[in-house]
């Protein structure tokens, strides 16, 4: 298998770095190495923690020992064949741009040289794969994003950003399910809850499905939030095309 | 019936092992800060390990117990009093009808748990007991405590088997200076060599950006081959995390489950209560150690778990467990001063006696 690594991330799990990029290929190992691996019984494993490039192995050590887990890991990753990808579902996330909800917009134009209406027009004009959930409950990152309207982390990360709020980070971007500080800058919100631990499914999202992002004024935003406060809220959501 | 609140304290909530299973969900694991101390708790009451109890923060609540139970208090020296006599840490304690919990002056250590016998009376949520403030689930209705709130018990005990000798050696934290041994990893190959230098050898401060979900530090600046940026992967309990800026954070139970900054290290398991009992102002000073080290000490930490457990199940003839004795000479208006305790074997049978002093 490639140059798969096994990282440590201190004395109860290990990371399983399957490549150093964002990359569709990379994901779809990580996807099938994760269902080996649940799939193979080895005693200990508490949970797996898949992401863009890498697979966490949370495990107890005192069922399996680090040295011994890794080399079960390294004969699983030669049978990494025949796994099922699940249809494909896109599912809009309606955007207010720029502005207080977005106040990195600005930045983001100028770093690119762009106006910021051409950046919400790249932004809304492509599906992106949300390759993973984590950060915060319901977090998706996403794939896909324009190398064009990409901006860098803050140097230091803001205390508090308000749930909502759609952002970039380097080549990512993504959505705040919920109040939390980070680095990302920050073009956009929007009034749906990726995120509401009273609701039926509380994560809206799940990995393998594609986000459409659409950008709205303020008088459809209000009337989105007040719908979603209301629990009246459908989601527009289509299949992907090819 | 269970523990009815006067006053909430500054932080405390419901905590057990962890929300586990859902951090491929993006949901934090959250659980004790001091996973050694809750352990203990449990252990004390003999409780499961992972049954959730009270994390108690710097300055603790006013609790009145409504039902009678065993309950035990380990981590930091919170001033706790039962009844206006100090209460004894890292003891099986037993409590009444309208015994009264109190807290005084933060003395050692920054986080107290208080466990009970048979857990507390409330719905998991995600498998977990655990409260995470931010996504306001677990616990009570995912929040801290506060006055007028009520906790029940769900299985409380009359007594256990050997109370009395239901006791470990209190953990000391008083330490301002702690060493945080450390497994090198994920992305220590992300740092100059002056930079590994630097942070193994550097003296960093804990300062007041600290708390459940993370603690930044203050001290020399690790130096980045580039910078602190990478695709976002997994965060363990206890990493390291060095942004850009090169001045570490140690992620903690609230963490996010991944984030894009690099990790240069891992605090070891056994070291984690070094971090969350240390407050702002203490000094911090890393030391790196092998897997096969750190998870030695971690194996060593589960074998003395078991051997505790299996010591306070094991038959001790009939040594029944007195009345805390502080509890009675506070009933008599009196206070406690120092305790002895003697064995007496008197036609065959073995007895356990607690003289106190007894000051009016």
């Amino acid at each position: 298998m490639r140059d798969v690594r096994f990282l440590l991330t201190g004395d109860t799990s290990v990371t399983v770095e399957f490549g150093n990029e964002i990359s569709g290929g990379i994901n779809a190992a990580i996807r099938a190495f994760n269902i080996a691996l649940s799939k193979s019984g080895i005693d200990g494993i508490v949970e797996t923690v898949p992401t863009y490039r890498s697979l966490m192995v949370h495990y107890r050590p005192e069922k399996i020992r680090h040295a011994e887990l890794c080399e079960m890991m390294r004969g699983l990753l030669g049978k990494l064949d025949d796994i099922e990808i699940p249809p494909a579902e896109v599912v809009e996330i309606p955007v207010l741009y720029g502005g207080e909800e977005g106040p990195d917009l600005a930045f983001v134009a100028e770093h690119n040289g762009k106006t910021e209406d051409e950046v919400v027009k790249i932004h809304t004009g492509t599906e992106y794969l949300i390759y993973m959930l984590g950060f915060t409950p319901g977090f998706p990152y996403l794939g896909g994003m324009d190398d064009s309207i990409a901006a860098p982390r803050l140097k230091s990360p803001r205390v508090r950003i308000p749930g909502g709020s759609v952002g970039i980070a380097g080549t990512q971007t993504g959505v705040y399910p919920i109040d939390s500080p980070g680095g990302w800058q920050l073009i956009g919100r929007t009034p749906l809850k990726l995120y509401d631990p009273g609701r039926e499914r509380p994560i809206l999202l799940e990995a393998g499905q594609y986000i459409k992002f659409r950008a709205v004024d303020r008088e459809e935003y209000e009337a989105i939030g007040r719908e979603v406060e209301q629990g009246t809220c459908r989601l527009h959501t289509y299949a992907k095309e090819g | 019936m269970g523990m009815k609140f006067r006053s909430g304290g500054f932080l405390t909530t419901v905590q057990d092992a962890g929300r586990t299973g859902y951090q491929q969900f993006g949901v934090p694991v959250s659980g004790a800060m001091d996973p050694r101390s809750f352990v203990l708790g449990n252990l004390l009451v003999g409780n499961d390990e992972g049954e959730a109890s009270l994390e108690i923060t710097l300055m603790g609540p006013m609790v009145e117990f409504t039902a009678a139970n065993v309950v035990a208090l380990t981590g930091a020296d919170l001033s706790a009093t039962l009844n206006g006599v100090p209460m004894p840490r890292y003891r099986a304690v037993l409590v009444k009808p309208g015994d009264l919990l109190a807290f005084g002056m933060q003395k050692s250590g920054c986080r107290a748990y208080l466990a009970a016998a048979g857990g507390f009376d409330i719905e998991p949520v995600m498998g977990s007991r655990s409260t995470y403030l931010k996504a306001k689930i677990g616990g009570l209705q995912g929040r801290k405590l506060g006055k007028d709130d009520f906790l029940g018990f769900r299985a409380p005990a009359a007594t256990l088997p050997n109370l009395d000798l239901r006791a470990v050696d209190p953990e000391d934290f008083s330490a301002s200076e702690r060493v945080l041994r450390v497994v090198l990893g994920p992305q220590d190959d992300a740092f100059t060599e002056d930079g590994r230098k630097t942070f193994l050898s550097g003296t960093y401060t804990v300062t007041n950006q600290s708390d459940r979900m993370g603690s930044r530090l203050e001290g020399p600046v690790v130096e980045h081959v580039k910078d602190g940026n990478i695709i976002s992967d997994g965060i363990s309990f206890g990493a390291v995390q060095i942004p850009s800026e090169g001045k570490p954070i140690i992620m903690l139970a609230d963490r996010q489950t991944t984030g894009g900054y690099t990790k240069i290290a891992n605090v070891i398991t056994v070291d984690l209560p070094r971090i969350t009992q240390s407050k702002p102002g203490d000094i911090i000073r890393f030391e790196a150690v092998s897997i096969e080290e750190a998870q030695e000490l971690y194996l060593a930490q589960r074998t003395r778990f078991e051997e505790l457990r299996r010591s306070f199940e094991e038959k001790r003839g009939d040594a029944r467990a007195p009345v805390a004795p502080g509890i009675a000479l506070a009933a008599l208006g009196l206070s406690g001063g120092e305790e002895r305790v003697f064995h007496v074997e008197l036609d065959g049978h073995d007895y356990r006696c607690v003289v106190r002093e007894i000051k009016s």
